[in-house]
């Protein structure tokens, strides 16, 4: 019987041949954490008798960067202690780095063949670039920078197949959010999902990480998309040592295939409360107070163009304050060089520097009772982003950016280029 | 770990999410009776002021959904929670519980606010004293009972490590 990827990685990491359903402790190539996991991990690591394995290890501030009071500046002062009193080279201070599955990618250490763990759920985004990647606690990160593994229960793997070309605003997002409003927020739980098929292929990279960073909106402990040029491309300059594609075996096993038509798929929102409460953009119509378009989900530079190309010359609705945040210095500084930034000050958005800030809640864009923001992150969660009586629905950067100027929630076409 | 647990039931239903048990706003802190204060703030107020040690959480589906903070199993902990009894789990949560040595048990066991329910790991049943209703679940992996007998990762990491006692 042949493997999946996820099979293949964990069986090359933990040299034996995992079959579903076994416990491996396994090799991890890289360890990240941010600065609301790692002070913990830093706790924990320094009880341990073992020096760091400071090459494997990635510390990144991003959610409560700029310190956002006295306790989250402590925090990110006790990451930044612990990477110099350890020697941690990637490190990455406020103003040169950004959110950290973002920079993750583009700092080269996702690549295919790779595992990869974060204590961060969003880990699984970089299951677009091939690598079985996926979300842990602090403590096992901790020992992760002692020994180097961990231990890891082999997932099935479910397959999903998208076929067809895809409509003209229809976007990554709108193709996970059809499949969670499918398969329900634990459709995936314990498995591994691998993505696929020609509507896929067709899309580039950064929407393809969207697909995979919201895999855990369905439970998946990781969300695979088979590697192939397009990957390859974007790695060139960036990627940290060498690696090799992962695919799956023609006859390996899935516990279920799902079968999606791209040309079914229109661009869609999850309203209030979870990622599965799926309705296509055009049918849900209602007044909103805040439009978000950033974070690791759809905080890209490929993000804020398809948003500026609708803004471009048109205000935000006057009822509405747009928030946006690119995710990382190197978008910020494409989206200033390309005049994007221009165009949604304009606009009359806000715009500020990489943080994961409002899309959990943590500040810079909080909301009050009863206040709805139509946003492009991950979690419709009851009070994600600010009070218990406000709404999140979440969207693709095209909803995000049509609806801010509409004042409603609407389909892009209504406000189409 | 105590293989034994009795406690009263706070009842919960599906995707109970990390927000819920912690929102994100109080994550500036990893001290496990800070984090209790807030726990449920959002959903359940009052959890945190009546919460006694030894309850136990009874909850449907994919408990512990979203995100990875390790903060919602050590608030729980920091409120005295004894265990979590729930049909499914989240698997981040899942491995956080088990790997900081908070009995996370699958059993889809029903239950009302305060009911005593019973917990047995070693036999693995669970009980509803009210209702008389005993469920068995599922034995968890050896590993995963070997990280239980050890009291979590930590004690395992340090015993391959080879770490002195003392440490």
């Amino acid at each position: 019987m042949g493997q999946t990827i996820a099979e293949k990685i964990l069986s090359a990491k933990a040299h034996t041949k995992a079959e579903p359903g076994e416990i491996v402790e396994a090799e991890v190539d890289y360890v990240m954490v941010n600065d609301v996991t790692g002070p913990a991990a830093f706790d924990e690591f320094e009880g341990l008798c073992a020096p760091i394995l400071e090459k494997k290890v990635v510390l990144i501030p991003d959610h409560y960067v700029p310190n956002k009071d006295v306790a989250s500046a402590k925090q990110a002062k006790k990451m930044r202690d612990f990477a110099r009193k350890h020697k941690v080279r990637n490190y990455f201070e406020v103003g040169s780095g950004g959110v950290c599955h973002q920079l993750m990618i583009e700092q080269g250490f996702a690549a295919p063949g790779r595992l990869i763990v974060g204590a961060d759920s969003h880990t699984c985004s970089y299951g677009a670039l091939g690598a079985f990647a996926t979300g842990i606690g602090s403590t096992e990160a901790a020992t992760v920078f002692a020994r180097g593994v961990l231990w890891f229960k082999v997932p099935e793997s479910m397959k999903i197949v998208v076929d067809g070309k895809l409509g003209k605003h229809v976007s990554g997002k709108d193709i996970i959010l059809t499949i969670i409003g499918d398969i329900g927020v634990e459709g995936a739980l314990y498995q591994s999902m691998e993505v696929g098929g020609s509507s896929i292929s067709s899309l580039p990279l950064s929407d393809r990480i969207t697909i995979s960073n919201m895999g855990i909106e369905a439970g998946a402990k990781a969300c695979m998309i088979p590697p192939d040029k397009k990957v390859d491309e974007y790695l060139r300059d960036r990627a940290r040592g060498k690696y090799r594609h992962v695919l799956a075996d023609a006859d390996a096993a899935y516990s279920e295939v799902k079968e999606y038509e791209g040309e079914d798929i229109v661009p869609v929102v999850a309203k209030p409360f979870l990622p599965s409460n799926v309705s296509p953009a055009s049918e849900v119509d209602v007044p909103i107070d805040q439009a978000y378009l950033g974070s690791c989900t759809n905080g890209r530079i490929e993000d804020l163009r398809i948003a500026a190309k609708i803004m471009k010359g048109r205000k935000v609705h006057k009822d509405v304050r747009m928030i946006v945040v690119p995710a990382t210095k190197e978008v910020f500084d494409r989206a200033v060089k390309e005049g994007l930034v221009k165009i949604f000050s304009d606009a009359g958005a806000f715009i500020s520097g990489p943080t994961c800030g409002a899309c959990l809640g943590g500040y810079m864009g909080i909301l009050a009772p009863g206040e709805r923001c139509v946003s492009s992150t991950n979690r419709n969660f009851v009070g994600r982003m600010g009070d218990k009586d406000s709404e999140v629905y979440l969207a693709s950067p095209a909803v995000v950016a049509a609806s801010a100027v509409k004042g409603r929630i609407v389909d892009p076409s209504v406000v189409s280029r | 770990m105590s293989p034994a647990f009795k406690g009263r039931a706070w009842v919960f239903g599906d995707n109970v999410d990390t927000d819920q048990i912690i929102p994100a706003e109080y994550l500036v802190t990893m001290d496990s009776s800070e984090l209790a204060k807030h726990a449920f703030v959002k959903v359940r107020p009052e959890f945190a002021k009546r919460v006694q040690k030894g309850d136990i959480i009874v909850a449907g589906r994919n408990f512990g959904c979203g995100s990875s903070r390790e903060h919602a199993p050590r608030a729980l902990i920091g409120a005295g929670v004894s265990c979590v009894v729930a049909e499914s789990y989240a698997r981040i949560f899942f491995r956080n519980a088990i790997n900081i040595g908070l009995p996370v048990v699958e059993a889809a066991l029903s239950a009302s606010d305060g009911d005593t329910v019973s917990v047995d790991v070693a036999r693995g049943t669970v009980l509803n004293e009210r209702t008389n209703e005993r469920l068995t679940f599922k034995a968890y992996p050896p590993f995963v009972t070997m990280l239980m007998d050890k009291g979590g990762l930590i004690p395992y990491t340090k015993e391959r490590l080879g770490c002195r006692r003392s440490r």
